[in-house]
Formats: structure tokens, C-alpha cells, sequence
């Protein structure tokens, strides 16, 4: 052995024993089997649920394409359709000065933290919440569906905005303001150009996400395809439920092509 | 607009206003810690200035101190009949214009071309909304596309500014900072990211250029043998004070010595 002729050492361990994770694994999975008994997640229960989701389904097929549902379908997405997009194209708009403004290495600290509050409020509730309260505020519809979606949206958008700003070189913001530029030449030929690529990418993931929860603002009230599938659960038509998840999906794996060739092209 | 570029711009009988004179000098980033000491120096409307020392001895402050990329603690730096210590932000930016600035990591803007990058040098005369349409009045698009010429880049200009070499990036920077017509040119190791050939190609160039028009140059090298070939007045430092101040012919080992320290390098 050539171990041998080394001189002897005292035991190192490579590998030493992680006791606070050991420990806090061994909680949790205490703590889940807890929890299921309290809440009454037992076989049987599963069980008798899993027999009505198959009622359920079976009532859903075939899917309903009757002209008149099918009607119902096209102006519901239609609207959803053009709820996110406004709803996109005001929130990339107002997310950039939002979020160059929320951006501690260029604005100054006050304006900074009070632009980070305005957007951790915009951020603290999900938009289906956000819709309830805009449904309370304007009643119900498409124009609610959109305020709470432009939330969302600038909440999202700005706050990556502001990250992007704040991981930018500082270097070439130096340079250009050793020109004399003024502060907002400086956004435009250094800041910009440094974040734009990445804010083109995050608008397109926007609209991608509110082409997904215009569906969902829909169902509180906010109108678009979410109000069409409110009410045709509320009226048992569990067929045309699923012509109107079909189209949905449809629509949303449209909108995740379109946003992913977006951000190629501006990769 | 003058016809000709760089060269015969604003050079009639302004020489005498391109002097610069620092008086008692001070920086600390930290209270109590001067990074530069009581700093006083003078220099005249022409010639290349290199200022040489350890690193960390204050080079880079007293540089970025003149466009104040970095505040001064106290002290006075007249130019052009002002005192650049004491002006608000927008006479500084007026002023800035006039002071053309050339970096180590050349701080190109990556993501713009090469000649959006030069046309940076006009951000500080022309109005925002032209920066931002990319509507450069012509005279200064036909300058910025003759002092890429000039810095022999003149193929490069739609290219973008990430896609060129460490020297041709430097050369867009020189013809940047050129573009300002400036009346001081200043230089923060302008050739430590550059290989040995590059770095002579670069100083040449910024001497040619600085001399050509007569535009003092003041240059942070820690490049003894450069300093010596290109500067018309070679000013030591160490530790925050002026230990060194005249022509590169002056300059002996035993000054080399009070500079750096140590002496075993110097064989």
C-alpha cells in the first residue's frame, strides 16, 4: 500500500453532516402528514372524489361546438384577447419611467423608495384579487379586467425594469455623462440600450401571463372569456366548459410561441 | 459647423483658455483617510501631461476629480474661467462638454454601434429628442464618420461597439471624446487593458490627435516607458502628493525610486 508511507494525519471529513437541514426535513415531513390528517385527506375521501371528477368529465364530452356557443366563444376571447393587450401595452409604457425611477443607482434615494413602495403595492395582491376590488370599484366588465391586468402588469414589469437598471454597467453611464449629455440623453444612449433587449423579453412574458390571467380576472367579473366560463359552469353546460378550456389553452400556447419568437428576435 | 473636423475647430486663439490650474486639491472617500493630499498643479494649453504612480496613489481621483466623476473634498480647478469645484449640476454639464474623456475599459456603450457611440460626444449640444430619433444634425454625423476615419475605423461604423477588438474599442472611445471638441482631453489609463503594440498604437494616436489640435492632454499611465516616449511633462505621485514634476528627460531612477518605492524592479 502506498497509503502507508504517508505520515499519519488526524481524520478530516469531506462530507461533514448537515444538522439543521436534517432537522428541519424530518419537521416537515412531520408537519405535512399532520396537516393531511387535520384536513381529512383520507383514501376514501379521494376516493368518493375521484368518482364525481369522472361524472364530471364525462359530462363534459363531447366538447360543444354549436353555432351559438361557438359565438359566445369568439366574442368572449375576443375581448380577453384585447383586454391583455391593452393591458400589456399600457403597462410596458407606464413600467419603464416607473421603473427607471425605482432604480437606486440612477434616481435619487427618495424618489427611488417611493417608486419601490408603489410598486410593492402594485405587487402585494394577485390580480384576480386586484379585479374584485377594480369589479367593486367600476363595476362589472371588460374595463374592470384591464385596470386590474395594468396593475399586474406595471407591478411585474417595473420591478424588473428597476433590477435591470440597477445591474447595468455603470460604466458606460459614466462615459456618457462625462459628455455633458443631460439625464435624459443618458437614458436614452446608455441606460436604454442596456436594458431594452431584457425589457422586450419580460413585456413579451407580460403579455404571455395576461393572455393566461385574462381568463382569470374574467371569472370575478371582469369580463372577457373568464365571464363566458363563469356562466357556463353556473349553468351546468360542462360541454361547452370544455370547448371554452379547449380554446383557452389554444390560445395561450399561441400566445407562448408568439412571446418566445419575440424574445428571440430581440434575444 | 466648422468644415474641417477635430482639427481646426475652435483652435484660433482659444489656446490660451485651454489651461488648467488646480489649487490645494483634496479628496477623501472616507473622513480622515485623503486619498489626495493638498494637490496643486498647473497646466498649460497644450502638450500631453502623464501623470504616473503606484496604484491606489490617487491618479484616477485627481483625473476624475477635473469632470467631476468623483467630488473633490475642497480645493479649486479653474478652467475656462471657472472654477469646475463650485458649479451647479448644469453648469457642470455645460461644462463637461468641453472635457473630453478616455477610459481604461473604453466604456463604449456595448449595444450601439460604433458611430452611435461617437455621436455620444454631441449629447451635450444637441436637444434629446434628436438622441432619441437618432436624427444627428448631418455636420456632425459627417464629423463623427471622418474621425472614425481618422482613428482608422471608418468600415466599422454600423457595426456594433461589443463586437470589436480591445484596441479598435479604444479608438471609437478617442474618437468620442473628439467629438466633443474638446478643450482638455482626459486620459485614465488609457492603454492598461491593451496588449504592449496596441498600447504604443494608442498613445500615439491620442498624442498625434491632442497635439494636432492643440488640446492639452492630461493622461494616468502606469507605463513609465510610455510616459517617457509620448508625454511633453511627466508628473509623479505617490501617496496622494506630487512628488515628480517635469520633462520626461528629468526623470531619473532616484525619482523612480520616491515614486514606486522599493528599488529591485528598476534593474
Amino acid at each position: 500500500m502506498s497509503d502507508a508511507s504517508l505520515p499519519a494525519r488526524p481524520q478530516r471529513v469531506a462530507f461533514p453532516p448537515n444538522w439543521p437541514v436534517r432537522i428541519g426535513s424530518a419537521a416537515l415531513v412531520l408537519y405535512v402528514l399532520y396537516a393531511s390528517t387535520v384536513l381529512d385527506m383520507t383514501w376514501a375521501r379521494f376516493m368518493t372524489g375521484l368518482d364525481q371528477g369522472a361524472r364530471f368529465l364525462s359530462r363534459m364530452f363531447p366538447p360543444n361546438t354549436a353555432a351559438d356557443k361557438l359565438g359566445l366563444l369568439y366574442s368572449g376571447m375576443t375581448e380577453s384577447l384585447q383586454i391583455a393587450i391593452i393591458a400589456t401595452a399600457v403597462g410596458v409604457l407606464l413600467a419603464l419611467p416607473l421603473g427607471l425611477a425605482a432604480a437606486r443607482n440612477l434616481a435619487p434615494l427618495p424618489l427611488a423608495w417611493a417608486s419601490r413602495s408603489l410598486i410593492v403595492a402594485f405587487r402585494t395582491f394577485h390580480p384576480v384579487i386586484v379585479a374584485i376590488l377594480f369589479v367593486k370599484a367600476v363595476g362589472f366588465g371588460a374595463l374592470a379586467g384591464m385596470l386590474a391586468l395594468i396593475v399586474a402588469s406595471l407591478g411585474f414589469l417595473s420591478k424588473l425594469v428597476a433590477e435591470a437598471v440597477e445591474e447595468m454597467s455603470m460604466k458606460q453611464v459614466e462615459a456618457v455623462r462625462a459628455t455633458g449629455a443631460s439625464f435624459l440623453a443618458v437614458v436614452i444612449m446608455a441606460v436604454l440600450p442596456q436594458v431594452m433587449a431584457r425589457f422586450i423579453g419580460f413585456s413579451a412574458y407580460q403579455l404571455d401571463s395576461n393572455l393566461r390571467n385574462s381568463a382569470l380576472v374574467g371569472l370575478v367579473g371582469g369580463g372577457g372569456i373568464g365571464a363566458t366560463l363563469f356562466t357556463a359552469f353556473q349553468r351546468f353546460d360542462y360541454d361547452f366548459v370544455l370547448t371554452i378550456v379547449l380554446a383557452i389553452i389554444g390560445v395561450v400556447m399561441v400566445g407562448e410561441i408568439v412571446s418566445g419568437f419575440m424574445r428571440r428576435l430581440f434575444q | 459647423m466648422e468644415a474641417s473636423i477635430a482639427g481646426s475647430q475652435s483652435a484660433t486663439g482659444r489656446a490660451s483658455d485651454r489651461s488648467l490650474r488646480i489649487r490645494n486639491l483634496c479628496k477623501e472617500y472616507r473622513a480622515g483617510e485623503p486619498v489626495l493630499r493638498d494637490v496643486s498643479l498647473a497646466i498649460e494649453g497644450h502638450g500631453l501631461t502623464a501623470i504616473i504612480g503606484p496604484s491606489g496613489t490617487g491618479k484616477s481621483t485627481l483625473v476624475r476629480c477635473i469632470n467631476r466623476l468623483v467630488e473633490p473634498t475642497s480645493g479649486e480647478i479653474l478652467f475656462r474661467g471657472q472654477d469646475l469645484v463650485r458649479l451647479s449640476a448644469r453648469e457642470l454639464r455645460l461644462a463637461r462638454r468641453r472635457i473630453g474623456m478616455i477610459f481604461q475599459e473604453y466604456n463604449l456603450v456595448e449595444r450601439l454601434s460604433v458611430i452611435e457611440n461617437v455621436l455620444c460626444g454631441r449629447l451635450g449640444y444637441v436637444p434629446v429628442w434628436r438622441a432619441w430619433l437618432r436624427k444627428f444634425p448631418e455636420a456632425d454625423v459627417e464629423r463623427a464618420f471622418q474621425l472614425l476615419d481618422a482613428v482608422g475605423l471608418g468600415a466599422h461604423a454600423t457595426q456594433r461597439a461589443d463586437q470589436l477588438s480591445g484596441g479598435q474599442r479604444q479608438r471609437v472611445g478617442i474618437a468620442r471624446a473628439l467629438m466633443q471638441e474638446p478643450d482638455l482631453l482626459l486620459a485614465d489609463e488609457p492603454t492598461s487593458s491593451l496588449d504592449p503594440k496596441t498600447s504604443v498604437e494608442i498613445m500615439e494616436l491620442i498624442a498625434r490627435r491632442a497635439g494636432e489640435n492643440s488640446i492639452p492632454a492630461i493622461v494616468n499611465i502606469h507605463n513609465v516607458g510610455l510616459a517617457r516616449r509620448y508625454a511633453d511633462r511627466i508628473v509623479g505621485m505617490s501617496k496622494g502628493e506630487i512628488v515628480f514634476d517635469g520633462p520626461p528627460q528629468g526623470l531619473q531612477d532616484s525619482h523612480l525610486l520616491a515614486i514606486y518605492g522599493g528599488e529591485g524592479w528598476l534593474e
